[in-house]
C-alpha cells in the first residue's frame, strides 16, 4: 500500500497528490511516468510525474476529474492508501545543453512540464515557458512555473485569465521574434500538442511531445499504448513517452484515446449516480 | 500380472453449451474413484520412462503407487518433492508430448494419464491446507533477488528456500504468477489454484515485492550491489509480436496479451463492477493457433462474441496448439479459418475495426521448422466481417532488463543467453532461464530451467 502523505485541490476538479515511494522517488526523472491502482477493482492508470522529494521519499502527481478512475481517487484523502503504485516508467526526457527552449503546458500538461523546464534550466538552458488553459479555473502553478523559467507567459482559451487565446499563438510569436530557438517541448492534450508541433514544424525546430496513451501494464507487455511515429508503430510506454511531434501519427492517438469512450461514460455516470445518493 | 487395462479414465468436464457462458473451469477433475482407477492402470516399471519425459524428473511411479495405495499424503509428499506447482502443471502441462508420450502404455493403447493423476493428488493437498507444514533448513544466509514471479521463478525460488537461502522475488506486475496470472484464463488455470501454489512458495520463506519494475526502479547491477549473492532472471516473453500489416493499429484490433491481461489480471470480464473496460464485439477474429490463440478465442467466446473464427495460415496438422485445447474451442464453437491469411485490417471513418481481409494459402515444401511453408494463393483475397481481431502470434522476451544489465549477452531475437544446464549467464552472478532465454514455449520448461538454475546457484553459494 501507498499512502497520500498530502492532498492539495488546486482548483475544483485538479487535484494535488503527493504519495509515499520512497524507491520510485530515488530513481524519477523529468518525463517519465507511474501507473497506479487505486484499489482491487480499480483499472491500471498511468500519470506522469509532475515532482519528486527525496527526503520525503515522495513522488506528486497531479490529476484531473475526467472519469470514474479520477473521481474515485480524488476521494480520497491524507492518511489513505492506493493498493499500487510503479515506477518510475518510460525513457526521461531529453535533457541536454540546447540553448534556448519553449516548454509548452497545456492544461494538466502543466504538471509534467514543470520538472522538464526545471532540469532544462539547470542544465544551462535559457527557459521560455508557455502554459495555458480553457479558463482561468483550469489553470495552475503559474507560480510554479515563474519559479523554473526566464520568461513566463500565460493563456486562457476565454480570456477570463492573462492573455486570451491558444497557446500556439505565443509559439508563433516567439519563433518569429528572431532569437533562435533550439527546442520545444510541448505537453498537454493530444490537440494542442499536435498543433504545438504544426507551429514549429516551417520553422525547422525539433519539438519533442509526451504522448498519454492508453496503458495497461506501462512495461511494453500489452501494446494498448501503440503509436505510429514517422510511420513506424512504437509503444509510447517504453520507447516514449516522448517522441518528436513532427514524425507523430496525431489522428491515430486521438481515435486510439477514444477507443472506450462509451465504456468511460457508462462507468462515469454509474459512479455519479452512486454518489449522488450518497452526497 | 493382471492384465494391462489399455483404457484411460475420462475426465470430466463441463458441458460445451454451458460453458461457453462461464469462466469456470472446463475439466472438472477426476472423483476418487477414478483416480484410483487410473492409478491401477500404471505398470510401475522398473526403469520408468515416464519420468526422463518430465523436465522438473517428478518421481511419478512413486506419487502414483502412494495414490494407488490409498496413502494421499504419501503421494502428495513424493509429487511436492520435485514440483513446487502441481496444481497448475497437471492442468496446463503438455502431457501428451512429455511424460505421457513415453508412457509404456502409449504403444499399445492409452498412456496413463499423469496430468490428470497430478491435478486430483494436488487438489486433494490443497484441500488438506498442510502445505504450510513444510521443515525449513538452517539459513545459509546467501541471499539471491529473482527477476519475475512466473513459472521459472516460482520454481526457483521454492528450490533456493529449501536449500536455506534468502530469496527476495522481484515483480513488474501488482500480482505474483506472471503468465499464469496475467495470460492463461480462469477457465483452464483458476487463479485460486495459482495462489495457492504462490502461498505455498511463500510459506517456505520466499518474499515477493510487486510493482518492482527491475531495469527502472533499480537494475540487476543494484541488486548485485546492495548484497544479493546472486540474481535469477526469469522475465518471461512478453512483448507481442504484430503482422505488420496495414490496419494494425485500429481501435479493435488487440495484441493477445492485452486482450488476456485486460480479461484475466484485470477482471475486465466483471466491468463495469471492476473499472478496467474490453471491447469484445459481436464478430471476432484471433489470428494464430497456439494455445494463446485458443485461450483468446474461447475468452471472447465467453464474453458474449457471437462468432469466434480462429484465422490460421497453415493446416490443422501444423496448428501449435495442444490438440486437447483444440478440441475443446471446436466443441464450443469456434470457427476454425485454416490455410488463410490476413492481408490488411479495414476501419470505418472513426478508426474502428470492421473487417479484415485475407489470403488463401497453400503449403509447399517443409521449412526450417520441419512444418510445410505456406504462401499466398494469387488473386485469392476475400474479406471476413469482424469488429475485434487479436493476434496471437507469439511473444518475444521484454528487452527492460537485459538493456539495462551491463554484461549480458542476448541474441539477435532479444533472449538471453545462458547455458542450457546451468542457466549461468556471461555474467559473473547471474542465471537466467525460462521464456527469457528460449522464447515463449511452456510453463513445465520454464519451471525446469528454474530448477536447473536453482541447483547452480546452490553450488555456487556453498562453493562462495
Amino acid at each position: 500500500m501507498y499512502k497520500i502523505l498530502f492532498k492539495q485541490t488546486l482548483l475544483p476538479k485538479i487535484h494535488l497528490m503527493r504519495i509515499e515511494a520512497p524507491k520510485v522517488a530515488a530513481k524519477a526523472q523529468a518525463g517519465q511516468f507511474v501507473v497506479i491502482r487505486i484499489d482491487e477493482r480499480g483499472e491500471r492508470i498511468p500519470l506522469t510525474i509532475a515532482d519528486w522529494d527525496n527526503k520525503e521519499g515522495s513522488i506528486t502527481i497531479i490529476f484531473m476529474e475526467v472519469g470514474a478512475s479520477t473521481a474515485r481517487l480524488a476521494a480520497l484523502n491524507e492518511g489513505d492508501s492506493i493498493m499500487n503504485f510503479v515506477g518510475p516508467l518510460g525513457l526521461p526526457t531529453e535533457i541536454e545543453k540546447f540553448g534556448t527552449v519553449i516548454c509548452v503546458g497545456g492544461g494538466v500538461g502543466i504538471a509534467p512540464v514543470f520538472p522538464i523546464a526545471r532540469a532544462l534550466r539547470e542544465a544551462g538552458n535559457r527557459v521560455i515557458a508557455i502554459i495555458g488553459a480553457r479558463s482561468k479555473d483550469l489553470l495552475f502553478w503559474e507560480d510554479m512555473m515563474r519559479t523554473v523559467s526566464d520568461e513566463l507567459i500565460v493563456t486562457t482559451d476565454d480570456g477570463t485569465y492573462a492573455r486570451k487565446g491558444v497557446v500556439t499563438i505565443p509559439l508563433k510569436e516567439l519563433l518569429e521574434r528572431g532569437e533562435k530557438i533550439d527546442r520545444v517541448i510541448a505537453i498537454g492534450p493530444a490537440v494542442m500538442m499536435k498543433f504545438c508541433s504544426r507551429t514549429t514544424q516551417p520553422f525547422g525546430v525539433k519539438t519533442m511531445v509526451s504522448l498519454n496513451s492508453i496503458m495497461v501494464d506501462g512495461t511494453g507487455m500489452c501494446g494498448a499504448c501503440r503509436v505510429a511515429v514517422g510511420g513506424v508503430t512504437k509503444f509510447a510506454c517504453v520507447d516514449g513517452p516522448d517522441f518528436d511531434g513532427h514524425e507523430v501519427d496525431w489522428d491515430l492517438l486521438a481515435a486510439r484515446q477514444r477507443m472506450y469512450i462509451e465504456e468511460e461514460k457508462m462507468s462515469f455516470e454509474r459512479w455519479l449516480a452512486k454518489h449522488a445518493v450518497t452526497a | 500380472m493382471p492384465k494391462l487395462n489399455l483404457n484411460r479414465e475420462e475426465m470430466p468436464r463441463q458441458d460445451p453449451k454451458a460453458r461457453g457462458k462461464n469462466f469456470s473451469e472446463v475439466a472438472l477433475g477426476y472423483s476418487f474413484e477414478q483416480a484410483l482407477g487410473e492409478a491401477s492402470r500404471c505398470i510401475q516399471c522398473p526403469k520408468p520412462l515416464c519420468m526422463t519425459g518430465c523436465p522438473v524428473s517428478v518421481t511419478i511411479p512413486e506419487f502414483i503407487r502412494a495414490l494407488r495405495e490409498g496413502d494421499m499424503p504419501a503421494a502428495a509428499k513424493a509429487l511436492k518433492m520435485k514440483n513446487a506447482l502441481p496444481a497448475i502443471c497437471g492442468r496446463v502441462c503438455p502431457q501428451e508430448t512429455q511424460c505421457e508420450q513415453v508412457c509404456v502404455l502409449a504403444k499399445r493403447g492409452a498412456p496413463v494419464a499423469i496430468g490428470r493423476l497430478e491435478r486430483f493428488v494436488a487438489d486433494w493437498e490443497r484441500r488438506q491446507q498442510e502445505a504450510a507444514s513444510a521443515v525449513l533448513p538452517e539459513p545459509t544466509g546467501k541471499k539471491v533477488a529473482l527477476v519475475g514471479s512466473g513459472p521459472a521463478g516460482l520454481t526457483c525460488a521454492a528450490d533456493l528456500a529449501k536449500a536455506g537461502h534468502s530469496v527476495t522475488i522481484y515483480e513488474a506486475l501488482h500480482v505474483a504468477g506472471g503468465v499464469l496470472m496475467y495470460g492463461i484464463p480462469e477457465f483452464r488455470l483458476p487463479k485460486e489454484i495459482v495462489q495457492a501454489d504462490i502461498n505455498y512458495v511463500m510459506s517456505l520463506g520466499v518474499k515477493i515485492e510487486l510493482d518492482s519494475v527491475v531495469g527502472k526502479l533499480f537494475t540487476v547491477d543494484d541488486l548485485l550491489k546492495d548484497g544479493y549473492d546472486a540474481v535469477f532472471l526469469g522475465t518471461g516473453a512478453g512483448l507481442p509480436m504484430f503482422l505488420n500489416i496495414p490496419g494494425e493499429n485500429l481501435n479493435g484490433v488487440y495484441a493477445a496479451n492485452e486482450f488476456l491481461t485486460r480479461v484475466n489480471l484485470m477482471k475486465a470480464y466483471r466491468f463495469p463492477e471492476y473499472d478496467t473496460p474490453v471491447k469484445v464485439g459481436k464478430k471476432v477474429a484471433v489470428v494464430g493457433a497456439g494455445n494463446v490463440a485458443m485461450d483468446a478465442a474461447r475468452s471472447a467466446l465467453r464474453l458474449g462474441a457471437e462468432v469466434v473464427y480462429v484465422i490460421y495460415r497453415r493446416s490443422r496438422a501444423e496448428m501449435p496448439a495442444r490438440h486437447e485445447e483444440v478440441e475443446n474451442a471446436e466443441e464450443e464453437g469456434i470457427e476454425f479459418r485454416l490455410l488463410t491469411n490476413p492481408k490488411r485490417f479495414l476501419g470505418n471513418e472513426h478508426g474502428s475495426l470492421v473487417g479484415v481481409e485475407c489470403y488463401e494459402m497453400e503449403l509447399g515444401e517443409p521449412d526450417e521448422s520441419g512444418r510445410r511453408r505456406p504462401s499466398v494463393k494469387p488473386n485469392s483475397e476475400f474479406t471476413i466481417d469482424v469488429d475485434v481481431a487479436i493476434i496471437a502470434l507469439g511473444t518475444t522476451p521484454n528487452p527492460l532488463v537485459a538493456q539495462t544489465t551491463i554484461g549480458l549477452d542476448t541474441t539477435r531475437h532479444g533472449t538471453v543467453v545462458a547455458d542450457e544446464t546451468t542457466g549461468r549467464t556471461v555474467k559473473p552472478g547471474v542465471w537466467a532461464g525460462g521464456d527469457t532465454v528460449t522464447g515463449a514455449a511452456t510453463v513445465i520448461s520454464a519451471m525446469g530451467a528454474g530448477r536447473r538454475a536453482a541447483a547452480d546457484i546452490d553450488r555456487f553459494l556453498r562453493e562462495k
